[in-house]
This record gives C-alpha cells, structure tokens and sequence, in this order.
C-alpha cells in the first residue's frame, strides 16, 4: 500500500431514506412547525417587546376568541382549501399551474357580470343557475388556454399560467371600473343589495355555512376523483412517467386538456363562492392572493384533499392570529405574511430530513 | 513521454467488486505506445468496467496501474487527464446548446486567458492535424451522432491526452463514418499515441488493432497479436467454454403463425435506419430468440410491434380464435388492444416504462387493465388478488401489495412486471432482456415462466443477451446486426461461435457500402 | 415634447423591470427559476428605505452624501442577498421545490417590505408622521446637469439618475459575462446540462448559490431605484405592484438576454403607461391597457415554443432539481 492515500472524503454525505415511518415523517413536521413557532415568536418579541406566551395567547384569541372569528376562520379555511383542492390535480400530473388566482378570478368575475347584467331580468332561480354554470365554464375556459399550448406545443406552462393571472387581474379591473356604482368610482359595491338576486342562499342564520358544505363536498369529490377514479389514476400515470402512459396506450395530451379542464371548473366554483356566496361584489383582490397560497397549501399536504384541511387551516390560523397581534400590538397587519413566510420556509426545508439521511464523516479513528 | 522503452500503459492484477458480483477478476495487460489495443469481450465481461478504472471513474479494489512504467493513483477523470489518459464514453456529456468548441473547453480552468477565438483555432488545427471533419462553431444540437462523437474525441486531444479509450465507439456509426474514425485513429497511432478501443465487432478488431486482449466473464482470456489470429479463434476465446444451465426445454407443439413481421423498417428523427428490412414468423407454442450485440435495434423491433413506433412494412397478427389476420402497423397499443388482440411486452426499461415506481403493486396491476367496466371509478379488487397472487407464486419479496414496486429489489420488480404481463393471458409475449441484473434464482424463475407460457400455446420473443441461455431457452434464434436480420438458426443444433460470428457480420457492407478492410 | 416625456417616463418604469430581469436572467440561467423576485424586489426597496431612515434620523441636519447613498445602498443589497440565500438554501442544499419555496418568499418578501412600510416610524419610536426620504431620495436622483441644456436629447438620455445608468451596465455586463467568459459558459452549461457539467469538473451547486444570489442583490437594486428615485422618496405600501411579475414576463421576452432586457423594459415601461398618453381613453380603457405587457409575453411565449428555436428556449434544465446520482 502507499503510505498517504488521502481519500478526500467529503464532510458530510447524504442518502436517500426509504419511505420513513408516518411517525417519523409526522414526528419532524411537528419539530419544524415548533421551531417556527418558537422563531416568529422570537421576531414577534423583537418587534413588540411583549411576553412571547402572550403573543401565543393573543394568536388563539384572534383565531377562535368569538364564534364570529370562529366562523371567519372556517369561511376563509374553506375558501383556501377550495382553490387548493383545484390545482391538485394539475400538481398531481406534473403541470404547474400557478394560474389558479386568474381563474379565480375569472370564475367570480363572470358570476359577478350575469348577476349585473342579468339582474332581475330572469327568474331568481334561473339567475343562480346561470351565475353557477358562468363561473365554473369561465375558470374552465381560463385553465384550458396554456393546457391546449402545452399539449399540443410543449409551451411551458408555469410562465404562462403565471401571466394568465395579470390578463385576468386587468380585465377585472377594467369591468369594475365598467360596473362601478356609482360611475367613476372604481367600485362596484355590493350587488343587487335590495333583491339578493344571483345570491347564495344562507341556510338558517349562517351565512357561511352553505360554503363550507359545498366546499367539503368538493374536498371529498376531488379525493374520490383523484383515488378512485380512472382519470384520476390516468393522470397520476402521466405525471409520474410519460413514457409508461403511452406504453399502456393513454393519450397524453387528452389527459392534460381533461385535467386542467377540471382544475380550472374548480377555481371558478372558488370564483363562484366569492363573489356571489359571501362578498357579493367583485375587484381585483377577491381571490386576495388564494391562488399563490393554495400552491403552498397543496405541496405540503402532498397533494392530497383530506390533508389539506389541515395545511389550509394550518396557514388561515396564522394568518388570523398574526392579524390579530398586529391590531392588539399596533403593528402593520402584512405581519402575518412574515410569519406565514417563516413557517412555509420551516415547513419545506423540513421535508428534506423526512426525505434524506445527513451522515456526517466519521472521525478517522487511529486504526493500527 | 519520459521513458519510451516502458509501456505506455500496464495494469496488474486488477480486480474490482459490485457487491458480491466480481467484475473485474485479477486482469492484467499492457499497451504500448504507438499501438492499438483492442479489449474484446461479450456484454457483460466487464470491458467497461475495467476502463472505467484507468479514466477514473471507478478505482480498484485491488491491483496496480503503471504509466509509463511509473505506479499511478487514480481517483477521478480528472486525474486521469493529470496522466494524459482520455476516455469517450458510449453515452456522450455535451450541452447541445453549445457549440463544438464550447463543449471541448467546458470546465477547463488552466487554459490562459479565456478566448473563444483561440480556441476555435485549436480545435481547428487539431482537427486538421488528425483529419476529423468538424466545424468548431457548429452547435451540438445540429449534429450527426458521429459528429458528436467527434466532439468528445477531440475534447480528449485538446486536454493532450496520449492514452486514449474508446468504448464502442463504432455503435452508433455507419459503416463509411466507421471507416472514417478509423483512419484518424491509425494516424493518431503513427504520432505515438496508444488507442484503447472496446469492441465485440470481429471484423473491426482484426482490421484495425495490433494486438488483441480477450475478456471473458469478468476474467482475462489471453492476449494475441492481431497478424497471427483469426475470427474463429477469437470467438472462442470470447465466448469460452460453454455453460450448461439445464433450463428444461420441451419441444414445441402444434406451431402455428401467430406473428408475420414482413420488411419492417424503422428510423431514427435524423433519417438513419434503425431497423432495416427485418422479416421473421413468431410461432405459436415456440420460444424465439433475438441475439445481437446491445443496441443492433432489438429495442426498436419490440416497440414497433407494440405500437409504440412508427415503421414502414408489415405486422400480421393471425388470431388463434377467429382466424382473421389484422395488419397491426400503424396503430397504438389501445387500438392494438381494442382489436382484441393479446400482446405482452415486458420492456427494457422496467421502472421508466412497464412500471410506475411510486405506485404500489396493486396500482400497476391496473396498469393494463383498470380499463375494464364501464363504470367511471377503479376496480381494485380484481387486481389486488392478482398482486397477492403474484406475490405468493412468484414469492416476491415486498412487505405487502401496498408498497411502491420502487422500494423492490430488481428481481423483484421484474417478477412484479412479468407476472403481470402473464397475467393479461396473452398470445404473443415478448421480453426484453427480461433477466438483466437479475440473480441466478430470480433468472430461472423467469425462464420457467417463459417456458410455461410456450407450453400453453403462446408465441415468445425474447430477446437476450447471455447467449448461453439463448442457446438453451429458444426454439429458434434470429440474430440481427445493425438493424438488419443477419440469420435465423435452430437453437437446438446452432453453436455460440456461430451465432458470435452473426452477431457481429457486417450486414452494411451487403447493402454495397465499401468495406475498409483491404 | 410629449414624446420625449413619455420616452423619459418610459425608461424611468423600465429601469426597476430592468433590475428584476437581469437578476432574474442571471438566476434562470443557473437553472433555478425563482418566483420570488417579486418579494426579494420589495425587500430590496425596503432595506434602502431603513438604512435611510435610520441614517436621516441618526444624523439631523446635515447629511453626508456619501454615507446617504452608501448606507441605503449597503442595506438595500443586504436584504436582498439574504433572500437569495435563503432561496439556496432550500432549494439547492435542502433540495425543496423551486416553485413553492419561490412563492414562499415572496409572500414573505411583500409581507415584509409592506410591514416595515407601515410601522418603521412606530418602531423606531420617531415622531415623524409618515416615511418620506426627500433628502436621500434627492441624493439618489442627483442627474447630469448638463441634461436641460440638451433639450429633448437631454430629457430622454441625460435627465436618469446613477441607479438608471448602472441597471444599463449591468445588463450590458451581464450580456457580455454570459457570453464571453469562461464563468457565463460554465454556468449556461450548468443551467443546460448539470450532469455534463458536473462531469465536466464544474460545482453545480456554488454555480447556483452564486448567481441565485447575485441575481437577487441585482433585483433588489430594482425595489431601491423604485423608492428613491422613482417614488421620490416616499413609500407607499403594495406601491411597487406587480412589477416583479412583470420582472419575470421580461425574462421571456428578453429570451433570456440581458442586452435585449434593456430594449424590452423601455417598451414595457412604455406599455405600463402608455394609456396615459392615449387621448380620450376613461379609466376602464386605461386598465385593459395596462395588460399588454403580459399579452405580449404571452404571444411571444407560443411564438417561440411554436417555432422551437432552440437558442430561444428557456434554459433546459429550468425549475428542475439537479442531484448527482449515489451509487
């Protein structure tokens, strides 16, 4: 042997864990989530200089403090959970659709203009009716433009469905300014306030509860769809290998225009239940940035619906009590996009120790 | 070059393990300077290996390397580069966005100031000095596969590289371009440098070398001079003793056409035949077999009978109940299907095609059947019996039918794969290389198979690389070389230098183009 | 004289396009695509908009000009490095998903810069009513005083401040880096090729930090420019818009060339605004104007995947992880 073979062995070497335990998985998520926590409450008594334990109390005061926030909270979980529920299963094919905002918008946009236009002109019956079928055709419509372009032109599909977002923002602003009441003011305000036609009905006193039904049946429909279903299945084959696909004869580019069809009828039901389910207006931040949150949303729950209720509330529950320490504490209310900032940043580096094994070199012992 | 009278290159006593396979068993041998070595060896005898420890991709378990009669550690290309040795892969690592100059100085850090101008004019002159035909400021994307091996010679000039290994460098190339490389490398040779080249190609070995070195199953067969031996010898020497398997074999019954290929031809997007004219008969109730070298076109003949292709010529299907006979080209494997017809095809690439790695067993049972029902939702009780069911008979080793086929060892994937094929109750199966990486039981589970589907009627193509097993499994051999059908021999009275010599017959050179042997 | 004010203007919106688009190019080319340039832009615009604000408040009265453009300056690229790194870091060292850990930092990066925006004068515990960085801001905006002697001339190409010209360098550098260095081939190749270019010697992985980084410094800068030249000073919270996005829409329409990045942010720039200068057009008109730059990414994106330009392309590797093999 030569006397100095120096193997230049790197400090630290890294492997690809089997599929760890669901204990293991969840065990380091909990960690990640704690050390968030423990960080955004570091920033939170940087800024405010309160007791972190009270900022934590202040967090669950303004998330469940009254059952008006209660209810709050579980509109807006729905509403996130639906866009987030939509673009799973273009996410689960492999087509990044971050174009969800646009065809939310798009969704309430037209719910919005048959409400207007159509007013009282038809029954109210038929309104709703036609506002539901608008919404869901437009949001379909504005996923099936760079699906047909990626299928048939291999056009990539995260830029486009990104700009498709602004062309949706703009022709919302240009309607408002078209539907503004009064004229000019770049307002539509709340319409047909007088005769609720196009609106959702409320059941009982709840205004939000027939949302949040209508959004659960759509969670439980898309896991259905996704699990057991043969498109479901066919576009899970596309997604994880193109090659197979065609070796079992499945037309690819079919499965992308269907499933983009289906993810982008989903963002116009969110669409839908925005504008004429609880705002009863439209402007260009009714979708309030949903579309990029539900991506998140959707990553970390795995693209799967039923974990989903748990990532949505997970980021609505920030989000709400981060508000609310911000009012409590006098601080700018984008302090919650910090915090939620802090945690996704936790939350996906996390991954990789769920996905990896970090081994780091061995102290070269004085072997004889 | 400090010292000419020691050999330019000698390794001793290399061995190299994979696990519990060894690849390289106690391998000496020696090239000189000026001289051209061919290693020759069948698929799997572990010539790459062998050069992958010289250009530092693997290093030795045991062994020594000498160059220019000095002991040499190395560790990574990059050293090997520090020893002037150069090695061209099979598969090419270039940007095709780049130009031809672009790519040869790719990662060079000690080259002077950068100017692409100079080294435009370098690459020029090397290619002049050895008479390649490259233009510098071509993009990779533009060109011919024999460009771009020209790339990656030069690539390994441009560095100064003295020692140079090629692997099957003449794989991919016609028989003109053949000539071509060919006569760069001897003038490559009257300037002094040794030339490495690994091949299983007879006629290019006795054309071009000076001595030939034989590998033979991972161990060293003997080294000959190129003037004093011939393809008989070497074939024998290649292929050794013969091995008996006892892989029991009946003898077909009731043969019948189940499969007419006629004049099948396919090509690749730059025009080059892939498959050339290919006609043979699969029978009912027989095994044939496909021999050839890797990548003759055996890949393409089973994709484009599965519809997965576009060929020009002939795929007659006879169907064993209706007796109609449907001409299959042309169409997709739904369509293939939906005319009722039962075709299997366990393909080469088992995760990337005949399975879904993250899917569990269950799931790609479904694959070829979750079709089946009228109704909107799966079906996944049929099919999750059928994985237990293969997973008992075929005694997968998997924790349950839920788990991802990823987390399978090879040959349980395979078993998974094949099992599933069976299941679908076809009437033409075809395989390839179904045993590839597979261990001893694993490949004889296989084989029984295979065998069992022969005795229920089906018609079997598999293809092969062990020609031992072809030898033993099949009923008939059809051997291709280049795209072309070079033979088809009875399995039972065919010997492996006679299926060696097929292998490696220069089809091309029937088709009228000058052979460059004088 | 309208035309030379609406070209002036016109360079003045595309100077911040610019920024994000040389960062953004410089990023891509590595093969990472980051969707957090909006965030790292604002964080950019806000870490100025604290150095000078602590720096005013700090020093009273008189105001060194070098300091008052160093600090601002200094802060502005620190923000906006340590956003790159974070992106790095999950991405390339922690392996996570380019496209959600780049959203991830923009609703962290807008979130911030807005948060920053609206309490600074609250946490600082000044007295001030509202941010305004008039002082610096003019420091910034210092142009050549020759430019309204020279007319229109003058107006349109002397009247910028030093951020302006510099943005043009940089793209001008980064076009003539990309293209004539050993560094700018190595790293095209890494965002082309990572597994010919690791085999080829070249650290994937430092070729990725640094020019995610140094993409997102140069971004940054575009947030800065923003405030204190082109919002004089003054922030205003969600102010600086969806100018990232547009940022990355230029990217495309640059076909991933700084050089051609410069022509292409006037004409955004010019879009952007252009319903200013159309007579006759109502409010409504002016919003279905402000589309266009991203009609026109659109269209230019379906023209080049049609014609499949390979030179056109966005670079191969894009948005995808790269992990040699274990063996």
């Amino acid at each position: 042997m030569a006397k100095h073979e120096h193997v230049r062995e790197p400090l630290f070497h890294i492997a690809k864990r089997d599929t760890p335990a669901w204990w293991r998985a969840w065990g380091i998520r909990a960690i990640a989530l704690v050390l968030a926590l423990v960080v955004s409450g570091l920033v939170a008594f940087l800024l405010t200089g309160e007791n972190p334990l009270k900022l934590y109390a202040t967090m669950l005061e303004g998330a469940f403090g009254t059952s008006r926030r209660v209810w709050g909270l579980m509109q807006n979980l729905a509403m996130l959970l639906c866009v987030s529920v939509a673009v799973t299963p273009a996410f689960k094919m492999r087509f990044w659709n971050i174009g969800a905002e646009g065809q939310v918008l798009i969704g309430g946009l037209a719910a919005a203009a048959c409400m207007i236009l159509l007013g009282d002109s038809i029954p109210h019956g038929l309104l709703l009716l036609t506002v539901t079928v608008a919404s869901i055709a437009a949001g379909a419509l504005w996923a099936l433009i760079p699906a047909v372009f990626r299928a048939k032109w291999q056009t990539n599909e995260t830029l486009f469905t990104l700009m498709m977002n602004y062309i949706a923002i703009q022709l919302v602003s240009f309607f408002t300014y078209r539907f503004s009441v009064p004229k000019g003011s770049g307002q539509v305000g709340v319409i047909n306030r007088a005769t609720h036609a196009g609106w959702m009905p409320t059941l009982g006193k709840y205004d939000y509860l027939l949302n949040i039904l209508i959004v659960l049946a759509v969670t439980v429909m898309m896991a259905v769809y996704l699990k057991h279903s043969k498109h479901g299945y066919e576009l899970a084959v596309v997604g994880e290998s193109e090659s197979t696909a065609r070796y079992i004869g499945i037309d690819v580019k079919k499965v992308i225009i269907r499933t983009m069809l289906i993810s982008g009828a989903v963002c116009g039901i969110a669409g839908l239940l925005l504008v004429s389910g609880t705002d009863h207006t439209i402007s260009r931040d009714t979708a309030a940035g949903r579309g990029f949150t539900a991506i998140m949303v959707s990553w970390l729950a795995k693209f799967d619906p039923v974990a989903m209720i748990l990532t949505s509330f997970l980021i609505v529950f920030l989000e709400k009590g981060a508000t609310e320490i911000s009012t409590a504490f006098g601080l700018n209310d984008s302090f919650s996009e910090i915090i939620t900032g802090i945690i996704i940043f936790f939350i996906i580096g996390c991954e990789f120790f769920i996905r990896y094994t970090v081994r780091f070199r061995r102290r070269e012992g004085k072997s004889a | 070059m400090a010292n000419t009278d020691a050999p330019a290159l000698r390794l001793e006593h290399i061995t190299k393990r994979f696990g519990s396979v060894i690849a390289n068993d106690d391998i000496s041998m020696t090239v000189q300077h000026g001289q051209i070595l061919s290693v020759l060896g069948e698929n799997g005898s572990g010539k790459t290996t062998l050069m992958n420890m010289i250009a530092g991709i693997y290093y030795p378990d045991g062994g020594k390397i000498f160059v220019d009669g000095k002991e040499a550690v190395i560790r990574s290309p990059h050293d090997a580069f520090q020893y002037q040795i150069g090695m061209i892969h099979q598969h090419f690592k270039l940007v095709d966005l780049f130009t031809a100059t672009e790519n040869i100085i790719l990662g060079l850090e000690d080259d002077g100031r950068y100017s692409l101008k100079k080294a435009n004019q370098r690459v020029k002159e090397i290619v002049s000095q050895y008479g390649f035909r490259l233009d510098p400021e071509k993009k990779v994307y533009e060109m011919s596969v024999s460009e771009k091996q020209t790339v990656e010679i030069v690539k390994v000039l441009y560095r100064g590289a003295d020692i140079l290994i090629l692997d099957e460098p003449t794989a991919v190339l016609t028989p003109q371009e053949t000539d071509r490389l060919f006569a760069v490398l001897r003038k490559m040779r009257s300037e002094g440098k040794s030339i490495i080249i690994i091949t299983h190609k007879l006629h290019e070995v006795l054309s071009l070398s000076d001595q030939v070195t034989v590998l033979c199953k991972g161990r060293y067969a003997g080294t000959v001079n190129t003037a004093e031996t011939d393809e008989a010898q070497l074939t024998e020497m290649m292929v050794g003793r013969k091995v008996t398997l006892n892989i029991e074999r009946s003898e077909p019954k009731d043969t019948v056409p189940r499969l007419t290929v006629e004049g099948l031809t396919v090509r690749s997007r730059e025009g080059t035949d892939l498959l050339r004219n290919v006609s043979f008969e699969a029978r009912s109730g027989e095994i044939l077999g496909i021999a050839g070298i890797a990548g003759s076109g055996q890949r393409e003949l089973l994709e484009a009978i599965a519809g997965l292709l576009r060929a020009e010529g002939k795929i007659v299907y006879h169907d064993p109940k209706t007796g109609k006979e449907e001409n299959l080209r042309g169409r997709d494997p739904l369509e293939i299907r939906e005319l009722g017809v039962r075709l299997s095809f366990v393909p080469e690439d088992r995760l990337g095609m005949g399975l879904v790695g993250n899917m569990d067993i269950t799931d790609n049972m479904m694959l070829r059947s979750y079709r089946k029902g009228r109704g909107f939702f799966l079906e996944r009780k049929a099919p999750k019996s059928l994985a237990e069911k293969i997973v008992s008979e075929l005694e997968v080793v998997t924790p349950g039918v839920s788990t991802p086929v990823r987390r399978l060892s090879g040959g349980n994937v395979q078993k998974v794969l094949v099992g599933r094929e069976i299941a679908a109750a076809p009437t033409v199966l075809m395989a390839a290389y179904p045993v590839r990486g597979l261990d001893i039981n694993s490949s004889f589970t296989i084989y029984n198979l295979l065998n069992q589907q022969k005795e229920r009627g089906v018609a079997v193509i598999f293809v092969g690389e062990d020609l031992d097993v072809l030898l033993e499994l099949c009923d008939r051999i059809m051997v291709i070389s280049s795209g072309a059908v070079s033979g088809i021999v009875d399995a039972r009275a065919a010997s492996k230098e006679q299926i060696g010599l097929l292998m490696t017959k220069n089809t091309a050179s029937e088709g009228g183009a000058a052979d460059g042997k004088a | 004289m309208i035309l030379a004010g609406f070209l002036q203007r016109a360079i003045m919106q595309g100077i911040p396009l610019l920024y994000g688009s040389t960062g953004e190019i410089i990023t891509e080319k590595s093969g990472n695509l980051n969707l957090g340039i909006p965030g790292i832009m604002y964080v950019g615009g806000i870490g100025g908009v604290i150095g000078a604000f602590l720096y005013e408040q700090h020093a009273g009265a008189e105001l060194n000009p070098f300091l008052a453009v160093m600090i601002p300056l200094l802060c502005s690229m620190a923000g906006s490095l340590l956003m790159g790194l974070i992106y790095s870091f999950l991405t390339v060292s922690l392996r996570a998903n380019q496209n959600v850990t780049g959203l991830a930092l923009t609703t962290f990066g807008v979130g911030f810069g807005n948060f920053f925006g609206g309490s600074l004068v609250r946490l600082a515990g000044s007295d001030v009513p509202s941010i305004s960085l008039g002082r610096t801001s003019n420091y910034f905006r210092t142009s050549l005083p020759i430019a309204d002697r020279l007319g229109w001339f003058g107006q349109i190409f002397l009247s910028h401040s030093f951020l302006a010209y510099a943005a043009i360098v940089i793209a001008l550098l980064t076009s003539l880096i990309l293209a004539k260095t050993r560094v700018g081939l190595h790293l095209r190749a890494v965002g082309e090729n990572p597994a010919t270019a690791d085999a080829a010697g070249i650290s994937v992985g430092k070729y990725k930090y640094f020019a995610t980084c140094i993409g997102s410094v140069i971004a940054g800068l575009g947030g800065l420019y923003y405030v204190m030249d082109y919002a004089n000073g003054v922030w205003s919270n969600d102010g600086f818009g969806d100018r990232g996005w547009l940022a990355i829409a230029l990217v495309i329409f640059a076909v991933w060339r700084p050089n051609l990045s410069i022509l292409g942010s006037i004409l955004f720039g010019g879009l952007y605004i252009v319903h200013n200068y159309i007579p006759g057009l109502d409010v409504s008109g002016q919003e279905l104007f402000k589309m266009l730059p991203y009609l026109v990414t659109i269209l230019f994106l379906v023209a080049i995947s049609m014609r499949r330009k390979r030179e056109a392309q966005p670079p191969a590797h894009l948005g995808l992880p790269y992990f040699r093999e274990e063996r």
